[in-house]
């Protein structure tokens, strides 16, 4: 399989991502704390936690996209790609037009890069219908098709895996391990381990830190 | 490749929320239907007199292009809300302001600038002199601009809130008033024989004033509304 577009993330051998001592509490309840690490080029972090244990929270801090409400500080030194929950696939666009006038502003790509994309998420086809003739999981690899064409070194993804089938789960790891081999990182949230062959840094967000980044470094 | 420039990209947010607007040709017709219907109410109810209903034309022409723009007002951000888009927008490496700007530029395209293009219609409907249309035309195009940013405002405040039409309507009518006593009143001096020209140089005024503050408000309130 080909990246296309992906000009193998050149970055500097610091760290990408900076989380020092960020805590939260919702409701009176104590969700993290002090929680503490660096995300360098080549990690690839799974953060755990059982339902409402703030997997999502947690990701929202780190992206910025919450600003109060929590202790601790987030340092930020690339660009990066956040995958939520909600796909911000417009329905009354085609996949195409979804793409090429995406909101988040993250580059514009050539016609021929979005089609190559959208193949890869199988979307081979369905380029210009409306995206609410799609399904649930077509909608879904609409939006994952960002991270084929993405340039920023860091990547976080809420869920991903979500409403995808065996084969693009499997194609997605792969996407993701290639990322980390190319100096980018990788911090998702999922309930399923990955099944590839490439050292995962796994942050369990009651015990903390489970197994170290450093190893999971490959620079 | 990097991202898009500043202008490259709000030429692209511009052109994909005229896009999202045109396919839903519904919600552009509404707020015009809106304005028509009420229009053909004011002879039934204040009688078909033409010199009377010329007297109130100025009133009740602005008055219901305000509730048409406060009808709209709502939906600005409310579907992105609802997708996620809003969140993407935020993290975008582009300046904030200038987003909501477009934002609400291709709000107003498909607002107040019909509107304000077929007011001379409605105009007619409610025998305003000829002489007061292109007036009535400048106040509109001026004072809907305005409002759309004014708007804006209320809408990022209440998109994170189920129902937010009763609030966003208590949080920015207020700020509509101005915006009603000016525009009207231009329209007014010209029926009454007097130039209009300061009370449109007010109308220009506010609009400056509104494009440079009302994105920094809407951008705080957008970041605040996803941050709850």
């Amino acid at each position: 399989m080909s990246v296309a577009g992906h000009s193998g993330a050149a970055v500097a051998a610091g760290s990408l991502l900076q989380a020092r001592g960020l805590g939260l509490e919702r409701g009176g309840r104590e969700l993290f704390c002090d929680l503490s690490f660096a995300v360098r080029p080549g990690h690839l972090l799974q953060v755990e936690g059982a339902n409402g244990a703030g997997k999502t929270s947690l990701l929202r801090i780190l992206a910025g996209l919450s600003r109060y409400g929590f202790s601790g500080q987030v340092e930020r030194a690339a660009p990066l790609l956040y995958l939520g929950h909600h796909s911000a696939v417009k329905a009354m666009l085609s996949p195409r037009e979804n793409l090429a006038w995406h909101i988040a502003g993250e580059g514009s790509y050539r016609a021929d890069e979005i089609d190559t994309a959208l193949a890869q998420v199988g979307l081979y086809g369905y380029e210009d219908v409306p995206s609410h003739t799609l399904s649930a999981g077509q909608h879904r690899r609409v939006n994952l098709a960002r991270l084929y064409l993405s340039r920023s070194p860091l990547w976080l993804l809420d869920e991903p895996f979500t409403a995808i089938d065996r084969d693009g789960v499997a194609a997605l790891e792969a996407l993701l391990v290639r990322h980390a081999q190319q100096g980018g990182a990788v911090v998702l949230t999922s309930h399923q381990r990955l099944s590839v062959s490439y050292p995962v840094a796994r942050l369990d967000l009651r015990a903390g830190l489970k197994e170290g980044l450093s190893e999971g470094a490959h620079t | 490749m990097s991202a898009p420039g500043l202008l490259a990209f709000c030429g692209r947010l511009l052109r994909r929320q005229l896009v999202l607007a045109l396919r839903r040709p519904v919600d552009i017709g509404n707020p015009l239907l809106f304005f028509a219907m009420v229009v053909a109410l004011f002879p039934l109810g204040l009688g078909p007199a033409p010199a009377a209903l010329a007297g109130f034309a100025p009133g009740i022409l602005w008055i219901i292009a305000l509730l048409a723009n406060l009808l709209t007002a709502d939906n600005l951000f409310r579907g992105d809300f609802e997708d996620g888009s809003l969140e993407q927008l935020l993290l975008s490496p582009q300046p904030l302001y200038l987003s909501v700007l477009a934002y609400v530029l291709a709000q107003w395209l498909v607002t107040g600038l019909l509107l304000a293009v077929l007011s001379p219609l409605f105009a007619l409907m409610l025998g305003l002199p000829g002489a007061a249309v292109p007036t009535l035309v400048a106040s509109l195009l001026l004072g809907t601009a305005v409002l759309s940013l004014v708007g804006g405002i209320g809408a990022a405040l209440t998109v994170g809130l189920k129902r937010g039409g009763m609030l966003i309507a208590l949080l920015i009518l207020p700020f509509y008033m101005p915006v009603l006593i000016f525009g009207s009143a231009a329209v007014q001096a010209v029926v009454g024989g007097m130039p209009a020209a300061s009370h449109l140089a007010i109308l220009g005024a506010m609009l400056c004033l509104s494009v440079a503050l009302a994105p920094l408000a809407i951008s705080a309130a957008l970041r605040i509304s996803i941050d709850a």
